[in-house]
């Protein structure tokens, strides 16, 4: 039995009330591409939701005065943009729920859900449910009632976003019609929307037929062959990909005329549960927790298979590796048993792309993130060791750092990439 | 032709290459902020001196130049590339390239492929920031390069960031310490902030080349980076000018001279979305504003009966010094408000001889001192009141607003914020790592734009857009101001957002409210700062209220330290210096080492007339009392005897020696793995407890410079434990502690996981030692032994299975007798101070707290305060499974928690919570520890600890914690 203490306030549950009454979900727009599939695929079990993308120094605000200053900057900006959802007027308070990732590992993001709700306690919303998404089951919700094939379908969701994102990516810098790659992706976003809403689209076979066309169209698209200067995004998740969170960074670098390469969002899903396996391996653990997780692994490795296969077919594009390919780059510099945060995946990766032509990289990272300490600029110095032609830059992110002083760091390295360039081409 | 600009952030440099690349013009000057008009300036200089007509080379570099190159269409280059384009066709064989700028530093290293570094968001160490010592001392830039020669010794002062060296050096200048011995250890402090911010790990050697302003003008500079270096760097001529020289080699576009001018000259429209809203609408606001704020005064008497009794209060501040003398009504009859010009026992002999000048015969009855200078002012001034800073602005705030809920006193470097509840101090919150925000941070800001404070702030007032400048550190905020100026910001509109930046600062920074509400009704505000007509509209505009501030805000310390002074009723003689040994006042500052124990703190001994002593600089009490200290109730101590006593069992013919840094989780593991290496007749040989030399060592090899203290530590551990040559350096990964089942996990933060990493990625040259790091999971007792099986046979000699269990056995044993005797030894201590009805601290925070180097003697200080000090897991087990409104997966954490669920219920306990800066879990962990402690209504209490950490700060915490809790009994009664 647990003491309770005086401070102490239960959760208030995600009730299947709450469902009937068809509470507003709000969910952080974490990647522009991928989230335009999960309304969709969550309105079939009859979830309203809705995506948060506010920006600005309002946002922060909020943020700043909600949650410690200290915590990481995207527990900080989501905190912003949920309470700047509040009082947009837009929502009912007393009709809306917010959703949030929960991890379960070593690092703090397994707390952000609490400190949100702290900050809305203390902002006055005692009354919003937050819903925790995780894949471990923690904090029951009565109101979560989802039928299996929607699972199934938002991880078809991520594997057609990051096929469209890679492909998208390799093409866009290129292309002589202006707006054709775009418009190709929001042809294929909105027939997959349809797809899904009628059921179909999310069996394998299926994946591998629609992959197949897009690719099949993207191979169409009339490219100049210009050389550009290629770089890799990198580092923490919500930072590579979220848009208010890195401050328009891949915008910035198109403007630069560069190529950029965003790793894709499945391979960090099969690593970070991968990881847990890594784990029980290590540290020893119950014996059938060993046994579900090689069943999970087995199956994840085969949707992650089925991804980079439908782009290996297409050879004129650089493809993710394998998340089991992956962990050998990482040897001799951090153990595969790192797997908190970003752990030996950021080393990985940063090899990985150098080796297919994106030396350059951009390290994103919240200030004073705790795994980043190791995973990143702890090990970047190996890294550069190991292929010399890496040319990393770590940017990090916080409220009071400046685009100016981001973009200067990041035009250094771009400077220095450029010399590189005309190297090669001499 | 070419031509390079560079736009640095204070100054603007020019280079004129001709065509066989000799310089035939260059320039440098100052810029003030106004960078499009000195740059149009710059341009038509060139043009009028060569009559240029046609498109020449043009390219334009630096910070503040980019915004600038872009709106005129002339080619950017970065400045860091520029530098290297520079050096590599001037100085070819170059390895590494050091760079000092006025607000950057950065490293280029040279030799294989380009490597680059330069300072990120945290940053120091860098020209403005010598500059800002050096006003800080009263001198300029070359006096202190000039003084700094003649050091006898160094200082240790926080390299990481600007702030906190301010923070260092200003207790040493009250302390009296030699200006000389100051210079030289700012100087030291760049360069070990340029050598762990930048290098990062990364090895500086072969040629160097010093560029750029502070290196080129302070030759003291130039050696101490030689010195630390071992090596002779050169400063190249024309040195300052690298970056425009690279910018113009770079030049390989023609640009039409007068086209480009043209478009500098169209300013472009800011983005008005950072703009904040105006601080006064109009006029009538500023008038209802000053009229409401004219009420709260004081009354002056001029003239008074030397009969009368009169009372003295003197606030001897970081940077001010304040005199005031009143009546026995608390009128006031005289005061004096100055700088104390880092002299301050000069100033207030001054003050006082000035005083006695005014009232010849005046007799003080009685005096007393607060502020950071109390001790010292009482040995020099023969007072014996002394009231610590927090009880004198709260007594002086009383004297305004009788039931007043709120106090916030910002001055020149210091923030005091306290939160009164029945009528005592109830929550204090001090800046104690960070002054930005303060008054000293406006000023800085006033005179790098060239404006004076007073004129600076009255600009302010009325400036139409307040531009939003974020609420971080002044590191950040100059780069908020650049991009500010570079998007053509007027100056009225910075010093508005530099004034409602302080007030945000404070507000959500040191003192985290969430609403207006929290704080109460009636709040007073004080200190110099808030003089400041800008910094008090902006403050109440951000709160929402109307607050008081008395129109001796400035002196309210000094003000309740007269008042103090009156209501005591200490009758003892020598309230105050005699005129007449006033006029004769010497005194005689000498620097010492004390060699009383491990810390062999820098002391600084004044002595006064009649043989008055004032030691600073101690963290003990040993060298003022001669006296060693009484470890016996405090846990602390103990702690480290029973390391010192475990490491006494060796066994007699070992096979080889294991090297364990005493470091980080090392602090709680040592008696685990000690047993486990003994039992397998291995030496087990520890780094020694931490100590600045050791880490010195390391420095060069962090990677990351924001990364908490006691991870940087480990690298001089490392360094140490090879120098020793033992034979394997044994630094596991722990994932995860043990289980003690209090939460749903039982992690270890992802740093004390992942470090040994690091540290294998970063230390290049581990000599004949083995460096192991292998992840082990002790939690797991079965899979724990086979692994360490593995482990033993991959590393040394084959040994049996039977052997290495039996040897876990063994380290498991160890480390609960050692969980044991802490847990019994606690007990031990909470009964001797019930029995002697003294008061206990549980010192809360992680098992490698208890590094000396770390806590600098904190659980010393609070011992000496009278209370028994035990720690967090000494007393954790009590309360086992409490409920949070967090996940309580840390095992560290778990027990911080646990212990404060005990501590809240216990009547003669108390927490203190220390709280490595930059430690990112305790972000989470800070507030629930509050509010367990505050729903029991117990006081929480914080101190901040880095690298270098104000003990001044903390004492006055401490002081003020003893302060409430006298208060709260008195109140029970």
């Amino acid at each position: 039995m647990k003491t309770t203490l005086k401070h102490f306030k239960k959760r208030v549950e995600y009730s299947l009330k709450m469902k009937r009454e068809k509470y507003t979900i709000l969910i952080p727009e974490m990647a522009p591409l991928h989230f335009r599939l999960i309304k969709p695929i969550l309105a079939r079990d009859g979830y309203n939701t809705d995506l948060m993308g506010y920006e600005g120094p309002e946002v922060l605000k909020k943020g700043l005065q909600y949650v410690h200053n200290d915590i990481c900057y995207p527990c900080l900006l989501i905190t912003g943009q949920m309470l700047t959802a509040m009082e947009s007027g837009k929502y009912d308070p007393n009709k809306v729920a917010m959703m949030i990732t929960q991890s379960g590992g070593g690092c703090r993001d397994s707390n952000y859900i609490n400190l949100m709700r702290k900050a809305f306690e203390k902002a006055g919303y005692p009354q919003v449910p937050f819903l925790s998404a995780n894949t471990w089951f923690m904090e029951y919700n009565s109101g979560v009632l989802m039928r299996i094939s929607t699972l199934f379908m938002a991880v078809a969701g991520m594997v057609y976003g990051d096929f469209l994102m890679i492909l998208g990516n390799q093409v866009r810098p290129y292309e002589i019609n202006k707006g054709e790659t775009d418009a190709l992706i929001d042809k294929w976003i909105e027939f997959l929307i349809n797809e899904f809403e009628h059921g179909r689209g999310y069996s394998k076979k299926a994946m591998r037929k629609n992959l197949h066309a897009m690719g099949e169209e993207f191979i169409k698209i009339q490219k100049t062959d210009e050389k550009k200067v290629k770089v890799a995004i990198v580092g923490e998740l919500f930072l590579k990909y979220s848009v208010p969170g890195n401050n328009h960074l891949e915008e910035f670098l198109a403007e630069q005329n560069c190529e950029v390469y965003m790793p894709s969002m499945l391979g960090f899903g099969v690593y970070k549960t991968n990881g847990a396996l890594e784990e029980l391996k290590k540290f020893g653990g119950k014996p059938w927790k060993r046994v579900i997780m090689e069943i999970v692994m087995k199956w994840y490795f085969g949707i992650e298979d089925l991804l980079i296969s439908a782009i290996e077919e297409f050879p004129q594009f650089t493809a993710p590796e394998r998340v089991t390919d992956l962990v050998h780059r990482a040897e001799g510099i951090i153990d595969r048993a790192n797997s908190m945060g970003e752990g030996w995946y950021v080393a990985a990766e940063v090899l990985e792309f150098a080796e297919h032509g994106y030396e350059n990289v951009v390290c994103v990272q919240p200030f004073g993130c705790l795994p980043c300490h190791v995973a990143v600029k702890g090990v970047l110095n190996k890294v550069r060791q190991v292929n010399p032609k890496v040319n990393a830059v770590d940017i990090e992110y916080d409220p009071g750092a400046t685009k100016v002083n981001q973009e200067n760091r990041i035009k250094l390295m771009l400077a220095v990439a450029r010399e590189n360039l005309e190297k090669e081409n001499a | 032709m070419r031509i390079g600009i560079d736009v640095g952030s204070t100054t603007i440099k020019c280079v004129v290459l001709d065509d066989e690349n000799k310089i035939i013009h260059n320039s440098y000057e100052r810029h003030f902020a106004m960078i499009t008009e000195k740059t149009k300036e710059v341009m038509e200089g060139v043009m009028k001196k060569f009559d240029i007509k046609e498109p020449v080379y043009l390219s334009i570099s630096g910070s503040a130049g980019m915004g600038l190159a872009e709106n005129a269409g002339i080619p950017f280059v970065q400045e860091v590339y520029a530098t290297k384009v520079a050096v590599s066709n001037r100085i070819p064989d170059t390895d590494v390239v050091i760079e000092l700028g006025g607000e950057d530093a950065k490293i280029l290293f040279l030799k294989g492929n380009l490597e680059v570094r330069m300072n990120g968001t945290c940053a120091g160490g860098t020209g403005a920031f010598a500059d800002q010592m050096a006003s800080l001392m009263n001198i300029t830039g070359d006096e202190m390069n000039e003084l700094a020669t003649n050091c006898e010794k160094v200082y240790s002062i926080a390299s990481r960031c600007g702030v906190f060296a301010k923070t260092d050096i200003q207790p040493l200048l009250n302390q009296g310490a030699r200006k000389e011995d100051i210079s030289a250890s700012i100087f030291k402090a760049i360069v070990n902030q340029t050598i762990t911010g930048l290098a990062q790990g990364h090895p500086i050697e072969g040629n160097v080349v010093y560029l750029g302003g502070p290196l080129t003008f302070m030759s003291y500079l130039r050696d101490s980076f030689d010195e630390a270096l071992h090596l002779k760097g050169t400063l190249p001529e024309d040195s300052l000018l690298f970056v425009a020289l690279g910018a113009a080699y770079y030049a390989n576009e023609p640009i039409d001279l007068n086209e480009a001018l043209k478009k500098i000259g169209e300013k472009k429209e800011f983005s008005v979305e950072s703009a904040l809203e105006p601080l006064f609408k109009n006029e009538d606001e500023y008038k209802e504003f000053c009229d409401r704020h004219a009420k709260d005064t004081v009354k002056h008497r001029d003239s008074f009966d030397l009969s009368e009794e009169v009372f003295l209060g003197i606030d001897s501040g970081s940077t001010t010094l304040k005199l005031v003398l009143i009546d026995r009504d608390g009128n006031i009859l005289y005061d004096r408000y100055t700088s104390n010009q880092g002299r301050p026992i000069d100033v207030v002999v001054e003050l006082l001889k000035e005083m006695y000048e005014n009232y010849p015969d005046l007799k003080v009855t009685r005096a007393a001192v607060t502020g950071y200078g109390e001790e010292m002012m009482k040995s020099a001034l023969g007072i014996n009141l002394g009231i610590v800073e927090t009880v004198a602005h709260f007594t002086a705030a009383k004297f305004f607003l009788p039931d007043v809920e709120f106090i916030i006193d910002i001055g020149g470097q210091d923030m005091k914020c306290f939160k009164i509840v029945n009528g005592a101090i109830d929550n204090i919150f001090l800046n104690e790592a960070c002054s930005s925000g303060c008054g000293s941070f406006l000023q800085t800001f006033a005179g790098s734009l060239g404006y004076e404070i007073a004129e600076f702030a009255k600009i302010g007032l009325f400036g139409r857009n307040p531009v939003d400048l974020g609420s971080r550190c002044t590191v950040f905020m100059n780069s908020s101001v650049k991009q500010a100026q570079k998007e053509g910001v007027l100056v009225e509109d910075i010093s508005a957002g530099l004034s409602i930046s302080v007030v945000k600062n404070a507000l959500y920074k040191v003192i985290r409210v969430h609403t207006a509400k929290e704080l109460g009704e009636k709040i007073v505000v004080q200190g110099g700062t808030f003089l400041n007509d800008a910094v008090l509209r902006a403050f109440e505009k951000e709160l929402g209220v109307n607050v008081i501030r008395p129109d001796i805000a400035g002196m309210m310390g000094a003000y309740g330290a007269a008042l103090y002074a009156k209501n005591s009723k200490s009758t003892a003689e020598g309230g105050l210096i005699s005129k007449e040994e006033l006029n004769e006042f010497t005194y005689e500052t000498k620097s010492i080492n004390c060699n009383g124990c491990n810390n062999h703190c820098n002391l600084t001994v004044n002595t006064f007339p009649g043989g008055r002593k004032f030691i600073g600089g101690n963290k003990c009490e040993k060298p003022v009392t001669k006296k060693s200290s009484d470890d016996s109730l405090n846990l602390y101590e103990y702690k480290l005897e029973y390391f010192r006593k475990t490491l006494e069992h060796q066994p007699e013919n070992p096979k080889g020696t294991i090297g364990l840094p005493m470091a980080l989780n090392m602090y709680e593991m040592m008696p685990f793995w000690h047993a486990f290496f003994t039992s397998l007749d291995y030496k087990v040989q520890i780094s020694g407890f931490s100590n600045r030399k050791m880490y010195i060592k390391g420095q060069g090899t962090i990677p990351s410079d924001t990364v908490c203290f006691p991870a940087k530590m480990v690298h001089g551990h490392i360094i140490q434990l090879i120098e020793d040559g033992v034979d394997a350096i044994f630094f596991p990964c722990l994932t995860f502690n043990f289980n003690e089942k209090r939460g749903e996990n039982h992690y270890n933060c992802a740093v004390i996981a992942g470090y040994p990493e690091v540290i294998g990625a970063n230390i290049r040259d581990f000599k004949n030692c083995k460096y192991i790091c292998e992840y082990l999971g002790p939690h797991n007792k079965k899979h724990f032994k086979k692994s360490m099986w593995e482990l033993m046979n991959k590393y040394f000699d084959p040994i049996s299975k039977a052997e290495v269990y039996s040897a876990c056995d063994v380290a498991y044993a160890a480390y609960e007798l050692y969980v044991n005797e802490i847990r019994n030894k606690a007990m031990e201590i909470i009964q001797v101070c019930r029995m002697q009805n003294k008061k206990i601290v549980c010192l809360a925070g992680r098992p490698y707290h208890t590094d000396p180097e770390i806590n600098h003697g904190i659980h010393k200080l609070i011992a000496q305060l009278g209370f028994g000090v035990i720690s967090e897991d000494s007393v954790s087990y009590y309360m086992k499974k409490i409920t949070l409104n967090l996940r309580n997966q840390w095992t560290y954490h778990a027990r911080l928690f646990s212990a404060a669920a005990y501590v809240s219920r216990q009547p003669d306990m108390y927490l203190v919570h220390l709280v490595s800066f930059g430690c990112g879990l305790d972000a989470i962990t800070t507030d629930e520890v509050r509010s367990i402690l505050e729903s029991e209504g117990k006081l929480y209490t914080q101190i901040k600890i880095d690298e270098v950490t104000n003990l001044g700060a903390v004492k006055i915490r401490l002081r003020s914690l003893i302060a409430a809790i006298a208060q709260q009994e008195e109140e029970a009664k």
